[in-house]
């Protein structure tokens, strides 16, 4: 972490929908190792952003530069579609709210995790296989569970395989879309303390779209605001909860049940 | 070590009519290595702002802060994460943690974020937990369910885990027993005499007189009197 | 022409049109070509689009073989090939060797087959990825990209769940190294023989609207893991009629007693043999030699 480039450098997103605004002139410098939250509520922009920087939706202006490992800085946007899945199926990840959306839910644990490996070549049914069985340990998922369909698991449980399956390929940037929403508080906890775990073994950067202030404190070292497809403050995490300058900012902390 | 220059502080209330709440201003002091500089003034003065402001917790408004090499008062985001990782540390008054994560992946934390490895890590977790008498049957367990003392002892464990160079401590010995706040001013004793420079907040008079190089009264930063 | 039919039943112009698509299929190997698939006076399921393909390519001159799950006289078999005999008035015959075309449905003739001949294969389901994907647009755009990862997906659970692979017919191939195929519900017995052949390989799908081809020559390679090689598994028994060890072998059931017999599902070849004085274990005895 000793290069001075950002992993990611977003500059001037704008997305528009006809004449609604998606996201306006986002810009923000992601370093290797960094976790960034944006909150905002619902209709605010932050999963609109989310996708234009993710590939998913192509943004009507503006750049998504990502330090490649080959090839040092390259705009995303400018890539040809095979590379670009290719970068989806190894240097990044993305991580829905819902398992449903990110994993196949007729396929096995094990299939599950292996199909990124196999997706970059692997041809070792055994090797596969054990790599499945050490990341689902470290998902806290038995063994034995290796070969059930997703379908069979409970909602924590699907989305740590979700968890698994896209972090298999030591990818260096994961996009997070409410990554604790729909669960239960319990299993939240377990959730965010497993992914604070990989984030610092693994060294990860990651993008975290919430509506949750207490996951980002927890999670995040930085923090982007948004409302009405505008970032309108970021800064470091404690900084923006504990002492919010914007108006919304205010609102949106002072907003929070106090337990 | 820790440098602040004239500094100003107000908090802008936007959804109570807009009212501007000015705090401080023309703040200044210095701690240096090897020093350790208590904080004083009336409740409300100003002392934990300060100290907020130091660990890059407020924003600046006016004027500087640095620690060592790097200036706060606008500081990059991961300017001020680099330096909670390996220069700046504090022990706050609260302990505020993930539920579940057992009390001695707590205290290892910082160590882990600087890239100990995990049994070096939680041996000298284990260690300072000793010394700070949390009994071993508990170190499994979340600290979110201990009792205060327990809680401050945990977080006084986390605080002193790295040898920081430069230190912010927030009421390190309230709700503390007598042994218990032996132990801490022995651990600040041991941090002044390595070379740390440490800026703390004492409502114990006694700690104070037996710890404090010199003390900073704050009210006179004070805009609110 | 004594009845009334265009030769091969479809107009030249439809002809044209699904030439057009072969010739696309021979230049990109493996390649899924639409066609506009046509009306053909048999249900779907009974080999529309090997019929078409077949049509596209007669001409006066050939000598036709119908084939269904290796034999010549089945019920599916039987009406083609009087489809043809009626429609284009060609020559048919039941020996692969005579054959100038040869429609199959779910077997490769045992007899290797020579430079100049046409196999036609029936195809149901086209798309190797379906099962697995099933938005068309999601498959084309994987091919296009050769994003295949999801192929050995299918093969990895055949493991998890069996021990081995499993499939054992429409094992999934790739093409000259770049486009992945379903080589239509022939055992994997048979893949080995898709490969290099002299003979040109055209699929036709009718109801699924899909056109691909292996040129003669070509590489064909089944996936499989470096740990869970590709095996053409077959009954381990020789054929009770011929005695044949290395043809692919139907079972029979004979009474309901648990009896049963093993048989080439190749008619012609086995019937060859036969001819030849080659016997199996449940040849009728021959009175007096």
């Amino acid at each position: 972490m000793t290069r001075d480039t950002p992993l990611l450098s977003v500059q001037d997103i704008t997305k528009t929908y006809g004449g609604r605004i998606g996201c306006a002139d986002v810009s923000f410098d992601l370093w290797p190792g960094e976790v960034m939250g944006i909150v905002g509520e619902s209709g605010s922009g932050k999963s609109t952003l989310l996708s234009c920087l993710a590939g998913h939706l192509t943004p009507d202006t503006g750049r998504v530069v990502f330090d490649t490992r080959s090839e040092g800085p390259r705009d995303v946007l400018a890539m040809s579609e095979p590379e670009r899945r290719m970068l989806a199926r190894t240097d990044w990840a993305f991580v829905h709210q819902n398992p449903r959306d990110g994993l196949r839910m007729g396929v096995s644990a094990g299939g599950n995790v292996g199909e990124r490996l196999m997706a970059v070549g692997a041809r070792h049914y055994g090797r596969i296989r054990d790599e499945a069985i050490d990341w689902l340990g470290r998902v806290e998922i038995a063994a034995d569970r290796i070969d059930d369909r997703p379908r069979q698991f409970s909602g924590g449980m699907q989305q740590r395989l979700q968890i698994a399956r896209n972090l298999v390929t030591g990818p260096r940037l994961v996009f997070m879309d409410e990554p604790t929403g729909g669960l239960d508080v319990s299993v939240q906890a377990r959730l965010l303390d497993l992914l604070r775990g990989l984030v610092r073994q693994m060294g990860l950067s990651a993008v975290i779209v919430t509506h949750d202030l207490a996951v980002v404190r927890l999670l995040a070292d930085r923090l982007m605001v948004m409302k009405g497809g505008q970032v309108i403050e970021q800064g470091l995490t404690d900084q923006v909860l504990d002492d919010p300058q914007h108006a919304y900012t205010q609102l949106l902390v002072s907003s929070v049940l106090q337990v | 070590m820790i440098a602040v220059q004239d500094v100003s502080k107000s908090f802008t209330l936007h959804n109570q009519g807009s009212a501007v709440l000015p705090v401080m201003t023309g703040a200044s002091l210095q701690v240096s290595a090897g020093e350790c500089v208590g904080l004083i003034g009336a409740s409300g003065s100003g002392k934990s702002t300060l100290m907020r402001m130091i660990w890059g917790n407020y924003r600046i408004d006016g004027g500087s802060i640095r620690v060592g090499t790097v200036e706060l008062a606008g500081a990059e985001p991961r300017a001020v994460i680099a330096l909670r990782r390996g220069t700046l540390g504090y022990v706050s008054q609260f302990l505020r943690v993930l539920p579940r994560v057992p009390t001695l992946d707590v205290v290892a934390e910082p160590l882990l974020a600087l890239g100990v490895a995990e049994e070096a890590a939680r041996e000298r977790a284990a260690a300072m937990l000793t010394r700070l008498n949390i009994p071993e049957r508990l170190w499994g367990l979340s600290p979110t369910t201990f009792s205060g003392g327990e809680q401050q002892r945990v977080n006084i464990a986390r605080g002193f885990i790295h040898a920081w160079p430069a230190m912010l401590l927030d009421e390190p010995t309230a709700s503390l027993d007598a042994g218990n706040r032996a132990v801490v001013l022995d651990l600040i004793r041991e941090a002044k005499a390595r070379g740390a420079a440490i800026l703390g907040i004492f409502h114990d008079e006694d700690a104070r007189a037996q710890v404090c190089d010199r003390l900073v009264d704050v009210t006179g930063f004070s805009v609110l009197r | 022409m004594s009845n009334h039919y265009n030769f091969a039943y479809l107009d030249e112009q439809t002809k044209r049109m699904i030439r057009r698509a072969i010739l696309k299929g021979v230049a990109v190997p493996g390649y899924q070509v639409p066609f506009a698939s046509r009306e053909m006076p048999m249900p779907y399921g009974w080999g529309t689009g090997g019929v078409q393909v077949t049509a596209a390519c007669l001409t006066p001159e050939d000598r036709l073989k119908v084939i269904d799950q290796g034999a010549d006289d089945t019920t599916n078999a039987v009406s083609i090939r009087k489809f043809f005999q009626r429609t284009a008035e060609v020559a048919v015959t039941e020996h692969t060797a005579e054959a100038t075309v040869i429609q199959t449905r779910h077997r490769i003739p045992e007899r290797p087959l020579t430079a100049g001949q046409i196999l036609v294969y029936q195809v149901p389901i086209p798309e190797p990825l379906r099962f697995l994907e099933p938005r068309e647009t999601e498959t084309r755009r994987m091919h296009a990209l050769e994003d295949y990862g999801l192929m050995h997906v299918k093969l990895y659970e055949d493991i998890a769940r069996n021990g081995a692979i499993a499939t054992s017919y429409a094992y999934p191939v790739k093409v000259e190294g770049r486009y992945v195929m379903d080589p239509s519900p022939i055992p994997k017995f048979d893949n080995p023989k898709l490969s290099g052949t002299p003979a040109l390989q055209l699929f036709g799908a009718g109801r699924e609207q899909r056109i691909y081809a292996i040129p003669p020559f070509t590489e064909v390679i089944s996936l499989d893991f470096e740990d869970y090689p590709f095996e053409a598994t077959k009954a381990p028994h020789a054929c009770d009629l011929c005695g044949d060890g290395g043809s692919y072998l139907d079972e029979v059931i004979t009474d309901d007693a648990g009896g049963r017999m093993f048989v080439c599902s190749d008619t012609d070849h086995c019937a060859s043999r036969q001819a030849a004085g080659h016997r199996g274990r449940l040849s009728p005895q021959e009175d007096a030699a």
